[in-house]
């Protein structure tokens, strides 16, 4: 046994008591969820269970939480180091999926198609990079952080620091998302305010992280998954086998999908679905025609609308039609620009509904050649960066030192990947079951005979699910439905016709998805600001106590930091996560992997090579992304800037290169590494050497 | 530290077997995504085969290469006396 503090009991036992505890564990959650569900019949209201669910499993990971609290350094920073390849594999499934993964990827693949497999592929595909380049050889490292690796193998303090800051930049901008992601779910389900949703969530992250480190995060993320997989599999399987009448719906989904494209050939070219169009693209030019007449259209335009509601006052119309002409003045844009904004933003909204429904199992639809050969361009870039992204995340990597030995850490990535797997490959058979109950059971029915979910989700939320009658003909059409990718996952409950009770599951679902992965993240931004800016540059001096006293009050400052910001609702949040996965991809997966294969690497090598991947990733983000274009006043259209077509979300694609190829000239320009370093590689690669270094690092 | 023939015979062979399981990720990944416009027209189970490989088949074999990869280093290890202690 090598671990700091040796528990009493060998690994195995450990292993057996875990398994009885989770098993325990899952049968009581299951028996709270049919409890529930009794008391639904009784009548318990919809609002109560969603405070149950969210309550009951706050206070769950609370008490793992304080059950796993901890003063021991090693058990903070890496779990003792005693995490068994199954339950790791777990707890690095929930670290991973995060609020997007359970709720918006099933609507991105509804709405995109084959072209939104993009994430699939890209989200699993990178732990075969995690478990051939970089897990086994780190868990021999084993310190704690991911830039003490780069501090030991590159030598001195600069690379440590560069590692330091890309780490707390792309963990930063993830875990912003991911608060944001609780107060959502927070919200919808309990009717609170978004920022006190907040607030809520970031309690809910903390009493997991707060006192005992990575080994409450560990914990607690084992449970969370469990809830999260049963969350997402229920429905799936509930509603698979009314389609399929199988319960494993993912072998016989081909079928559906083949109806479903017969389906979109014809609504293709139905009358009515062109008619419709029709009146689309005429709603397109009308506010084209409103852009191109400003600024003389905006004095015309108004008239019109004032007009009107005088007109309606003249003649003492009916209240419901005044309200609404009075509305539509308070709404009109108080200035030219203003106006210039709403019409051009009308126009797109009117011209993305004008054309033909996407087929979904087509790869890379389009008009032209061109325009296909640039959507594929854009796809495998997409992959390539998501993939390398994920083998360069430092709250994934840092999983992998929490295993008891290289040989579990191989496995652990499996289990990892296995897990991950399981919702990932289940997601595309969810989109397409969803688009089949859209397109045979609501488009084509009357307004009157919608089924009941689709009156529900209406009345809720338009911006989940919007249907209006826009050539009057009291039929649905495709074209007259607007929907947001959310409503995929949130309504299969109801689709399924299911009690309220797995809709409130769901919910308990999302919020195990959001909370874990923001566990991990702010544990890797908090550990890097104690461990390498505190502990190894400030103050190695600190005693054990005070670095861990350091520790959690940094943990706090940084959540509640991310909290802040989250509440105020950042524009553009999705953009942020993904360029997390570019900059991460460019900045870590060069350094990392050179350090590990390559001898000659060295520190000015990797130093530059880290700053010209991030650095060129940013620098393309910010001449090509609209967003970032305008905070830095570029000039230039977005066209013009761009390099092969290529998308900012994609950025990665230039930067990865760039970092390897800066990293092989500088090391091969500079002197080779010295003794020392070249025998930590060798230490690295073998599970166990004679006369081992020990590089652990208590 | 002086590493020894069968030290190095080792990881020759850990090079091998990765530079092997990246081939085979990388053909699953970006050749069959490069070509999938082409076999829109094979079907398997009903799915066209490009979108099949997107949502299952490329996942299943990602799987398969990183349970390929633990098992074959782990007797690796043992096979060539690298390997670390019971409970370790």
């Amino acid at each position: 046994m090598s671990n700091g503090a040796a528990p009493a009991f060998s690994q195995k036992t450990f292993t057996q008591q875990l398994k009885k505890y989770y098993a325990f564990y899952t049968g009581g959650f299951i028996s709270f969820v049919i409890l529930l569900a009794i008391a639904e019949q009784m009548g318990l209201p919809n609002r109560w269970i969603g405070y149950c669910f969210l309550f009951a499993t706050i206070l769950l990971y609370a008490g793992i939480g304080v059950m796993s609290r901890t003063a021991d350094v090693a058990e903070y920073y890496v779990a003792g180091r005693r995490v068994p390849a199954l339950f790791n594999g777990m707890a690095t499934g929930a670290d991973w999926m995060s609020a997007a993964s359970f709720i918006a990827m099933a609507g991105g693949l509804y709405l995109q198609g084959y072209d939104g497999l993009a994430f699939i592929m890209g989200w699993t595909g990178g732990y075969c990079l995690v478990a051939l380049f970089l897990a086994p050889y780190l868990r021999k490292f084993g310190q704690f952080t991911i830039p003490d690796f780069l501090g030991a193998r590159y030598g001195g303090h600069i690379p440590r620091m560069v590692g330091m800051c890309a780490a707390i930049l792309c963990s930063f901008t993830y875990v912003v998302a991911q608060i944001y992601g609780v107060g959502v779910i927070t919200t919808r389900f309990t009717g609170v305010q978004f920022e006190v949703g907040v607030f809520l969530g970031l309690a809910g992250i903390l009493v997991c992280s707060f006192l005992g480190g990575m080994r409450a995060v560990t914990w607690t993320q084992v449970a969370q998954y469990i809830i999260l997989i049963l969350a997402y599999m229920i429905p799936l399987v509930m509603l698979g086998m009314r389609h399929t009448g199988i319960p494993v719906p993912h072998v016989a989904y081909g079928y559906t999908l083949e109806k479903i494209t017969k389906k979109e050939q014809e609504l293709a070219k139905d009358p009515k679905e062109l008619e419709v169009r029709g009146i689309f693209k005429k709603r397109a030019n009308d506010a084209d025609a409103k852009v191109k007449g400003l600024p003389a259209s905006y004095g015309t335009e108004k008239a019109v609308v004032e007009k009107n509601l005088a007109d309606l006052r003249a003649t003492n119309a009916e209240p419901g039609k005044l309200k609404l002409a009075e509305d539509a003045l308070k709404a009109f844009p108080p200035s030219p620009e203003a106006a210039k904004k709403k019409w051009e933003a009308d126009k797109a909204a009117a011209t993305a509904r004008t054309g033909p429904p996407r087929p979904h199992a087509t790869p890379f639809p389009g008009a032209s050649e061109k325009a296909r050969d640039i959507a594929r361009k854009n796809f495998l870039a997409l992959v390539f960066c998501l993939m390398v992204g994920t083998a360069a995340l430092p709250h994934i990597l840092m999983r992998y030192y929490t295993t008891p030995s290289v040989r579990e850490a191989r496995v652990s990535v499996t289990w990892s990947l296995f897990f991950i797997f399981l919702l990932y490959f289940s997601a595309p058979v969810l989109a397409v079951l969803v688009k089949y109950e859209m397109y045979h059971f609501v488009v084509g029915t009357a307004f009157a005979d919608l089924p009941r979910w689709v009156a529900n989700w209406h009345a809720v939320d338009r911006s989940l699910l919007n249907i209006v009658d826009i050539n009057g003909d009291g039929i649905v059409q495709l074209a007259e439905i607007a929907i947001g990718g959310d409503i995929v996952v949130l309504a299969t409950p109801e689709i399924a016709r299911l009690p309220y009770v797995i809709s409130g599951l769901v919910a308990a679902g999302g919020l195990a998805a959001a909370l874990s992965t923001a566990d991990g993240l702010l544990l890797t931004i908090a550990n890097a600001l104690s461990h390498d800016l505190y502990y190894k540059l400030i103050n190695p001096q600190a005693s054990t106590k005070t670095r861990l006293t350091v520790a959690k009050m940094l943990l706090l400052v940084v959540a509640v930091l991310a909290a802040s910001v989250a509440a105020q609702k950042p524009a553009d949040i999705l953009f942020l996560v993904s360029a997390a996965f570019s900059l991460a991809a460019a900045g870590f997966f060069p350094a990392l992997t050179l350090g590990i294969f390559w001898k000659r690497a060295n520190k000015w090598g990797a130093t530059l090579g880290m700053l010209a991947g991030v650095g060129v990733t940013f620098y393309y983000m910010c001449i090509t992304q609209p967003w970032l274009r305008s905070v830095f006043g570029v000039k230039g259209t977005i066209a013009e800037n761009t390099w092969w077509d290529i998308s900012p979300i994609s950025a990665g694609l230039f930067g990865v290169p760039l970092g390897f190829i800066v990293i092989i000239v500088v090391s091969l320009l500079t002197k080779a590494p010295e003794k020392e370093v070249q025998e930590l590689v060798d230490h690295v690669r073998y599970p166990v050497l004679e006369g081992d270094l020990d590089t652990r690092g208590i | 530290m002086q590493l020894s023939q069968k030290h190095i015979d080792y990881w020759r062979k850990n090079l091998v077997i990765t530079a092997i399981l990246v081939l085979i990720w990388f053909f699953v990944t970006f050749v069959i995504g490069y070509y999938a416009i082409d076999l829109k027209d094979v079907t398997f189970l009903g799915f066209p085969i490009a979108f099949y490989m997107g949502a299952q088949g490329s996942l299943i074999i990602y799987v398969l290469i990183i349970w390929f990869y633990a098992s074959y280093m782990n007797k690796l290890d043992l096979e060539y006396g690298v390997h670390e202690g019971e409970d370790q």
